[in-house]
């Protein structure tokens, strides 16, 4: 009686402590959240956060703009895609809602709106709202069909602005411009330099299948594949370079590693080390390797041997030196001895006993470690490579950093999640090839 | 013919298929091991071609930097402990990043795996789904989701927190899948017996099986965590890769600064790797 009585206080008491746990890690967690909420000021990012900035960064990502710039001063007017000067359309390249004569122009925009050029004299034709007129004589001068200013009209001596949902329109001293948004990826494919430019799919084909020859030097095929991979705006040669790169950086980082870190491992590996000196420094040097942070051998390298990717690669190649390493002698520290024993006892020396008597056993274990790490530094060479400045990183880090191209942005990230993932089947296909039966 | 003579013939031609069968072999391997010497040589040509500088030409260079923050370091020593106070408050800010991060991202991976684990979701069809969804979050690199964030919320600790957060979901979520697939399912069916809803039935009859599990993962992932939180400062969210690059881009005359920093980020994770290692093992092997 006396004992099972002991037994379910113990077993009451080991309950009680279990409830105690369950509201007592939650509440951890819960605490922690509410430090944080004030260590990093989280109330506080909603007033700093941009959500204009997340706006513009949407509707760009999956649309342009295109611009009617007039030049107040020389007084032309010219049609361009995001105002750049290199994507400047030609007479007869312009959408059809953009009507330039001389020196006026007509730009339809969606919803009934429109704008009228007339030399310096502007137009504004809002269908709900009516007639704005805007012109320059001693300051911008502004003429309203009612008598307050509409909020979504922006207006001082120096520069009016109307902002609507069907476009914008501002007007300077020194320039008008009107802006469109037009839904899809600007000259994609072709630039406006190309002849190839403006044609749907089926033209496309068609001339490329069965067209006269466009360039008499070469075939119809080669010219639109020249004219797709060195499209002056999006340079999807490059970007497929800087893939390129990326992957190298991992592929020469991942596997050099292994190369250094396998003979390092053998010195470190308790049954394989020549004495317990070796051992303790090598596993030392291994430990420092994996200490000092893929971050600090990225700037100590790029210092020496300069930004590119040649330094990426040597970055992770050190940073993987040190895991490879622990890795490697943990599994050579797991060998069967048995075998090296067998092939010994045929008269092998130590070498062709490490050869046939090791490698056999541990390579399976090495290799499917190495291409999980090569997956997983594809990643991290994004991040070196925008640090070191080489590979799809740095585009990316441009990209993002001159804010004006966010659908350049949106087409970078999904070139890298798709080579990510491609990464990842290539390294999961090998290591079912390699290592038939273990997995 | 006598069974006699043709006994070691026998043996003769098992030997030469054996011999056949490895050279074959060792044929192939070695075609392997070409293949890949000469990818790896030509690979390491380009790289060193699109390189600034070349391999040869900056091997020597290459203690130059560390020599000179040394230098700079050692003829300040008195401002080094300065430094490593001063720089505290940034280290303590990438700790909470990767510790929030690793803690949001484990409940979120929690979420998603039992949701992507077949025979525990509640939605037997929409697995796949989920999975894809651990894939993608897997897929997308730190860097990338930090600088459009930083693009919209501001430089700080939120932008990397979240993408690290994001991160870590998608690659808990495969890994503890896996761990869900080799769950005993009794529990499940007994605690069903008796009218336990889904929520009941994961919180009573899969957490306790798989916690210990679940736990020694996330411990791994808050190591990864604080290495990526310090990479993603030096990019602009914050915390000691922050200051790392502040005291950088300075250069002569702030190199001792620089120097405390790296002293400071060496030690913690040196410091979070042997504590998690610590309780990993214990995890596994006692107590």
């Amino acid at each position: 009686m006396a004992a099972s009585a002991a037994m379910r206080d113990e077993v009451l008491a080991h309950f009680r402590g279990k409830r105690i746990q369950a509201f007592v890690i939650p509440g951890v967690i819960l605490a922690y959240f509410v430090y944080i909420f004030f260590a990093f000021d989280i109330s506080g990012i909603a007033s700093r956060a941009r959500l204009d900035n997340a706006a513009i960064l949407l509707s760009d990502a999956v649309s342009h703009r295109v611009h009617v710039t007039r030049d107040n001063r020389r007084g032309d007017i010219e049609a361009s895609i995001e105002g750049s000067r290199r994507m400047v359309f030609s007479e007869d390249q312009r959408p059809d809602w953009i009507t330039i004569d001389g020196d006026a122009a007509r730009i339809e925009l969606p919803l009934g709106h429109s704008v009228t050029y007339d030399g310096p004299n502007v137009t504004y034709d809002h269908p709900d709202y009516g007639q704005i007129r805007i012109w320059s004589d001693d300051g911008i001068q502004l003429e309203l069909p009612t008598d307050n200013l509409p909020d979504w009209i922006n207006a001082s001596n120096t520069r009016v602005s109307i902002t609507t949902e069907a476009g914008r329109l501002s007007m300077t001293r020194s320039r008008t411009e009107t802006l469109r948004y037009v839904p899809g990826w600007e000259l994609f494919f072709f630039d406006l330099s190309s002849p190839f430019w403006g044609l749907g799919v089926g033209d496309v084909v068609s001339t490329v299948l069965q067209g006269e020859r466009i360039d008499p030097a070469r075939s119809n095929l080669s010219l639109m594949v020249h004219d797709v991979w060195y499209n002056g705006i999006w340079r999807h040669g490059d970007v497929i370079w800087a893939l390129g790169e990326t992957i190298l950086m991992a592929f020469l980082g991942t596997f050099g590693a292994a190369i250094v870190a396998l003979p390092l491992a053998f010195l470190a590996a308790g049954n394989f080390a020549p004495s317990r000196a070796v051992r303790f420094v090598v596993r030392r040097i291994f430990d420092f390797v994996r200490g000092v942070d893929a971050l600090i051998f990225t700037i100590i390298l790029s210092r020496a041997f300069g930004p590119g990717p040649m330094t990426g690669a040597l970055a992770i190649l050190t940073t993987d030196t040190g895991s490879f390493g622990k890795m490697f002698s943990e599994a050579l520290e797991n060998v069967d001895d048995k075998q090296i024993e067998g092939v010994r006892s045929t008269g092998a020396n130590a070498v062709q006993g490490y050869r046939f008597g090791v490698i056999p056993q541990v390579m399976p274990v090495l290799l499917s470690q190495v291409l999980y790490l090569f997956e997983s530094n594809t990643r991290s060479a994004t991040i070196i490579g925008a640090i070191v400045g080489g590979g799809i990183g740095l585009l990316l880090t441009q990209a993002i950093q001159t804010t004006a191209d966010w659908e350049k942005v949106t087409y970078y990230i999904i070139l890298i999640v798709l080579m990510v993932i491609a990464m990842d089947q290539l390294s999961g296909w090998l290591r079912r090839k390699l290592i038939k039966g273990d997995a | 013919m006598t069974l006699s003579d043709s006994a070691p013939r026998g043996t003769d031609s098992i030997r030469e298929s054996y011999l056949a069968m490895t050279r074959r072999k060792r044929m192939y391997s070695g075609i392997m091991l070409l293949i890949f010497v000469v990818l790896f040589i030509s690979g390491f040509q380009i790289a060193q071609d699109r390189n600034a500088g070349g391999f040869i030409d900056g091997l020597p260079q290459l203690p130059d930097f560390p020599a000179s923050v040394l230098s700079e370091a050692i003829e300040k020593a008195a401002n080094l402990p300065g430094h490593i106070v001063d720089v505290l408050p940034a280290l303590l800010e990438t700790v909470n990043i990767a510790a929030v991060s690793t803690l949001t991202g484990t409940l979120a991976g929690m979420m998603l795996a039992l949701l992507a684990t077949r025979g525990l979701a509640p939605w037997p069809r929409l697995t796949g789904v989920f999975r894809r969804l651990s894939d993608i979050l897997r897929a997308v690199p730190e860097i990338v989701v930090a600088l459009v964030l930083i693009f919209v919320l501001g430089g700080g600790p939120v932008p990397a927190a979240i993408a690290i957060a994001l991160h870590t979901a998608g690659a808990m979520g495969k890994l503890f899948s896996e761990v869900n697939e080799n769950v005993d399912r009794k529990p499940l069916e007994g605690l069903a017996s008796v009218g336990a809803t889904w929520g009941q039935r994961m919180w009573l009859g899969v957490i306790p099986q798989v916690a210990p599990n679940y736990f020694s993962y996330a411990l791994l992932r808050f190591e990864i965590n604080i290495r990526a939180s310090a990479i993603l400062g030096f990019v602009g969210a914050g915390g000691i890769g922050y200051e790392l690059k502040n005291a950088m881009t300075f250069g002569q005359g702030k190199l001792d600064e620089a120097a405390g920093i790296f002293i400071v980020l060496f030690a913690t994770i040196v410091f979070f790797d042997q504590m998690s290692s610590l309780i990993r093992n214990r995890l596994t092997y006692g107590g």
